[in-house]
């Protein structure tokens, strides 16, 4: 395996099982995922999608689960023909429990060369991670007014 | 949040984050390479921007590979910048960027 293009780390003040959840539960993903559903049953070989409004936007297939510890899964961007052409990169995101916090790492990694995904996808994990703390801590999707309710 | 400020308040280490900016998932010796620094200062200041997490480490075979986090970054902007400003504020800065020659 290549070494990763880019590895993302916060601190969440929850339980693993509840961030477990929040990353795999279609219905906890619209919430802060930008209105974005990931789909699966979650088992290793299983397809998993991300769709918006009913659009299917990535087809990814799930290459580790080991609940609620690390989820691993292919990525693969369909909504543009140049990156559904590009060989699927790989998404890992690890649990580690920290006292009262859980630690959540994502890395991404094996991108080809010259990919149009990269450049696509590197900005967007911050904005995720940063709603799912958000939503994690507070219940509360950080897209509405960040000034109501703490 | 005391901690990124504090690990931001200093040149050294704010060019190892551009170090890593540029070139994300370094080992050590290649952050010290050409760097007008010991290598226990480097190790040092690491050790300060890991601790704020603005910056990770894993392991990748045999060796410690350096990545720039920036998680904590990106959630000082969301506490004080407003989703509606942050258009006008791209604007802004790419304003700047395209005037000025420097980027100090």
């Amino acid at each position: 395996m290549s070494k990763p293009e880019f590895v993302y780390v916060t601190f969440i003040e929850t339980t693993p099982d509840k961030l477990w959840q929040a990353l795999t539960n279609g219905d906890f993903t619209e919430c802060y995922w930008f209105g974005y559903r990931l789909d699966s049953d979650w088992k290793v070989g299983s397809s998993m999608t991300l769709g918006k409004g009913g659009n299917v936007m990535d087809e990814c297939v799930i290459l580790e689960s080991d609940p609620p510890r690390r989820i691993s899964y292919s990525w693969h961007p369909i909504y543009d023909d140049d990156m559904a052409k590009e060989k699927p990169s790989r998404v890992t995101l690890d649990l580690e429990p920290r006292g009262k916090v859980v630690k959540l790492t994502v890395t991404h990694q094996d991108f080809p060369e010259h990919s149009k995904v990269l450049p696509s996808i590197s900005g967007g994990w911050p904005m995720v991670f940063a709603s799912l703390k958000t939503f994690l801590e507070t219940g509360q999707p950080l897209s509405l007014d960040p000034t109501s309710g703490t | 949040m005391d901690e990124v400020f504090k690990a931001l308040a200093d040149a050294s280490r704010r060019s190892l984050l551009d170090r890593l900016h540029a070139d994300n998932g370094q080992t050590l010796n290649e952050l010290c390479d050409g760097l007008d620094m010991s290598r226990q200062a480097v190790t040092k200041h690491l050790a300060i921007l890991e601790a704020a997490n603005l910056v990770v480490t894993i392991r990748h075979g045999r060796e410690k590979l350096h990545y720039i986090n920036p998680v904590p970054i990106h959630e000082i902007g969301e506490r004080w910048i407003r989703k509606f400003e942050r258009g006008r504020l791209a604007a802004l800065s790419e304003l700047k960027r395209q005037l000025e020659t420097r980027d100090e």
